[in-house]
């Protein structure tokens, strides 16, 4: 008798020390459907899909394949069962070529399994390549590789394992829309080949897009399973945290005055071979958007005006005067602070605790003598947490066991704690869960009603209208058009971004 | 409920950084304390005060040498080139200050080692910080250079009878304690309140635990590394004379293998080579781990052929140990 399923997981529970992760959760996938995950970071997705792929152990419940109850130990042994995860961060080597990435540790080999099968290798190398629709040689570099190809070359190197069952984690979490649309094709043509995906995502949007059925976890339980034609999007985000979309956006606006004091000028900004022109100009108490496609030169510009990358030609200016000496740490000392893109290896220090994460940029500020008073410390600490909301059990845990939001308002704490004027937000909300977003929202706008000035860029078009009071798109690392609020929208946006017809890259 | 419970549990945890850390050193101190019965169980002269003592005496050097080293590591660095730095310091005020003859000054003697050792300290956090040299070949470099100038300055000699003042400082006692073990443990306190309570030693944290964000936040990295090597090479130097002052007698080569000793007891005391996870107080615990095997082989008339041996796969063991248990959370 056929199982109508390729995998069910059936009561599963799981707590670490001090949280219950899961708790009684079912899910199940058939073959050739599209099964979104969805849930705020912490409600327990990326927990259930690394015990389906061996990584955890549950507690209790059941993992049944085909039918069949097994016992997934090890994540070798959900390889074998033709289980395979793509990490949002890729396990990749970069050194290494598509053909040894794809192959890396089930290399064919030939009759005496002492040398690698190259003939065999190649050929089925380009076989996945083509199905995968990836035009890149064989012997590239991985590293030499975008991001939406690697992202395919992890998935080439998973349909050599054979996998029918594919857990996506945000796939799309750093591809233009361009190339969403292609990874959609090949999750159509997967999907048609009787493959079944789990498809975790942020992207409430790509929910009708790409899913069939949809499961909503929310606090380690599911709260329902649906098939994807049957809900609309405000029910899912009300399943997710009940609270109504309504509610994301919680800009309140101020009329703006044109005599407000520019804060940041950048003229004419060069940095070679990323940039190539970019004037902007920030004003006090405004949030000011910064939207274009991914590679476009937003990040670049960041880190230019933070000190990081070398300027070339051009200037800035801060606070009416010019930057000479351009460093983070001149420039924090100015009042700039930098949320970054990369949070996990820019924004916070993972190993350390969340007090020691928040004081970090104010150390000399808070104690000017050199020591560092525990009480004052903590008491400083205790302020921003209460203040963003952070989700912790003490000052004293490591920042990694936090959820991705939570992170994220660390960072956001840190900038606070050093009494800045302007913050430049680098994708504040991505990663993040809606609840979370809505509150970084909330955030923003309390710091612009203080006075502080906000640099934000952003790939989410919402986010980047709902928030901002002028918004500049680049393209190409040349600021291409500015816009007052009430004149943007999505399609003039991306059309500028995009450049017309042709995408520039 | 718990949340406050919890609370409550960090802050007595104290300085420390986490819970964790906190009960990182707890469980070394089991283990010190286990290996304390062991011995006392299988040798009845090791409980003897005297033995004890001795214990401490002999551990108090190598703890005060991996203080400096267990800076360097928490930076995610090392340090090859203490031993070197110890000896070449200490022979060269031993050469030039004739600290052995009367009327020649102990404090200009022990101020020049110092120098020495800051200089040499000095080339290294630059080669580190600011030439972007790997710690492990520029240190490695420097203790090549440091052991071919000791063996410059004195040749094959052997130079002894040092004023008695100066050798108070090494072979000394005062109220039934040796000096070397008071000073071991004023510096272990310094070296922890520095590391841990001032804005210096949170940036040496946060340099090891994740240099590009640490820079990012402000963090003045280049710098926090250039003083971890000019005192790790201070206090390099400070060893080396404690050394000399109780063997009573300088001689090229007495440090060669210091560095490997100091960071093995910084390693067996909980800190991660990758930078960001240690603490001074678990190296001195490493620290006193060690010399009590050794003692305690000595006790038990194990063979000094047998000894090295044995100390290496203990210290694989118990890293070891260490390691699994942290990956089992």
């Amino acid at each position: 008798m056929q199982c109508p399923y390729l995998v069910q997981l059936k009561g599963i529970c799981k707590s670490f020390p001090g949280v219950r992760a899961l708790n009684n959760v079912d899910f199940d996938l058939k073959p050739g459907e599209v099964h979104v995950l969805i849930g705020e970071n912490g409600a327990g997705k990326s927990t259930l899909m690394k015990i389906l792929s061996g990584n955890y152990m549950q507690d209790s419940g059941e993992i049944i394949l085909g039918g069949k109850a097994v016992t997934m130990d090890s994540p070798k042994k959900a390889e074998e069962s033709g289980i395979s995860i793509i990490h949002q961060e890729f396990n990749l080597v970069p050194q290494l070529t598509v053909e040894q990435n794809i192959f890396l540790g089930h290399e064919p080999r030939c009759k005496m399994k002492l040398f690698p099968n190259r003939a065999v290798s190649r050929s089925d190398a380009g076989k996945l390549l083509e199905r995968v629709g990836l035009d890149v040689g064989l012997d590239e570099r991985v590293e030499d590789l975008g991001v939406a190809q690697k992202q395919l070359v992890e998935l080439a190197k998973a349909l050599s394992l054979d996998a029918r069952v594919l857990i996506m984690d945000e796939p799309t979490a750093a591809l233009s829309s361009r190339e969403i649309e292609s990874l959609f094709g090949i999750i159509r043509q997967l999907t048609g080949e009787g493959v079944g995906i789990i498809y975790i995502s942020h992207r409430l949007g790509e929910v009708h897009e790409i899913g069939d059925r949809v499961t909503v976890l929310r606090d380690g339980q599911g709260v329902g399973t649906m098939n994807v034609a049957d809900v609309v999007l405000d029910e899912l985000v009300r399943m997710m945290v009940g609270r109504d979309l309504s509610e994301m956006f919680v800009r309140s606006r101020v009329p703006a005055e044109s005599g407000r004091k520019i804060v940041l000028k950048a003229e004419r900004l060069c940095v070679d071979g990323l940039l190539d022109d970019i004037s902007l100009e920030v004003r006090e108490g405004e949030i000011v958007g910064l939207a274009g496609l991914v590679g476009s030169g937003r990040t670049e510009f960041a880190k230019a005006v933070f000190g990081v990358l070398p300027v070339s030609d051009g200037h800035i200016e801060l606070f009416g005067e010019r930057v000479t000496r351009s460093n983070p740490r001149n420039l924090i000392r100015m009042g700039v602070g930098l949320v970054p893109e990369d949070r996990k290896d820019e924004g916070i220090i993972q190993i350390l605790s969340v007090q020691e994460n928040i004081t970090m940029a104010s150390l000399g500020r808070l104690f000017p003598s050199g020591i560092v008073k525990s009480s004052i410390e903590r008491r400083t600490t205790q302020k921003y947490v209460d203040m963003l909301r952070i989700m912790t059990d003490s000052l004293g845990k490591q920042v990694c066991f936090l959820s991705g939001g939570n992170q994220q308002k660390v960072v956001v704490g840190k900038w606070l704690c050093s009494e800045l004027r302007l913050i430049i937000f680098d994708e504040p909300t991505r990663g993040v869960d809606v609840g979370a977003k809505a509150e970084i929202h909330r955030i923003m706008d309390d710091l612009v009603r203080q006075g502080v000035s906000i640099l934000m860029i952003s790939s989410d078009l919402p986010e980047v209208l709902g928030m901002s009071d002028r918004i500049y798109v680049v393209r190409s690392g040349r600021t291409v058009r500015e816009f007052a609020r009430d004149e943007a929208s999505q399609e003039e946006i991306i059309r500028h971004a995009m450049g017309g017809e042709s995408c520039a890259s | 409920m718990t949340k406050r419970h919890l609370e409550g549990e960090a802050v007595r945890a104290g300085g420390f950084a986490s819970p964790r850390t906190f009960s990182s050193i707890m469980s070394r101190m089991a283990g010190l304390l286990g290996l304390f019965v062991l011995l006392a169980l299988s040798s009845p002269a090791f409980l003897r005060s005297q033995n004890l003592i001795n214990v401490l005496r002999q551990a108090s050097l190598l703890t005060i040498l991996s203080c400096g080293m267990t800076l360097v590591i928490l930076t995610g660095g090392i340090d090859l080139s203490v031993g070197a730095v110890a000896t070449l310091s200490s022979c060269m005020t031993a050469n030039l200050f004739r600290v052995g003859q009367p009327g020649s000054s102990v404090l200009l003697g022990v101020a020049t080692a110092l120098l020495v050792g800051a200089l040499c300290g000095l080339v290294n956090g630059l080669m580190v910080a600011k030439v972007k040299l790997p710690p492990f070949i520029a240190t490695f470099g420097m203790m090549q250079v440091a052991r071919g100038c000791s063996l410059l300055l004195i040749g094959g000699n052997i130079i002894y009878g040092f004023r008695r003042d100066f050798r108070f400082l090494g072979a000394g006692v005062i109220g039934g304690i040796p000096v070397p073990i008071m000073i071991a443990a004023a510096v272990v306190g310094v070296i922890w309140f520095i590391s841990r309570k001032t804005v210096f030693g949170r940036s040496v944290y946060a340099t090891g635990a994740n240099k590009r964000a640490a820079m990012l936040s402000g963090v003045h990295v280049d710098r926090a590394l250039v003083q971890v090597y000019v005192l790790n090479g201070v206090i390099a130097a400070f060893t080396g004379l404690l050394y000399v002052a109780r063997l009573n007698a300088a001689e090229p080569g007495f440090g060669d293998q210091l560095q490997l000793q100091a960071i093995a007891a910084t390693v067996m005391g909980g800190a991660a080579m990758t930078g960001g996870r240690g603490d001074v107080t678990g190296t001195a615990v490493g620290a006193l781990i060690m010399m009590m095997i050794i003692n305690g082989m000595n006790l038990n008339g194990i063979s000094s052929l047998w000894q090295q041996a044995l100390t290496g796969a203990i210290i694989i063991c118990a890293v070891l140990a260490e390691n699994l248990s942290q990956r089992r959370k």
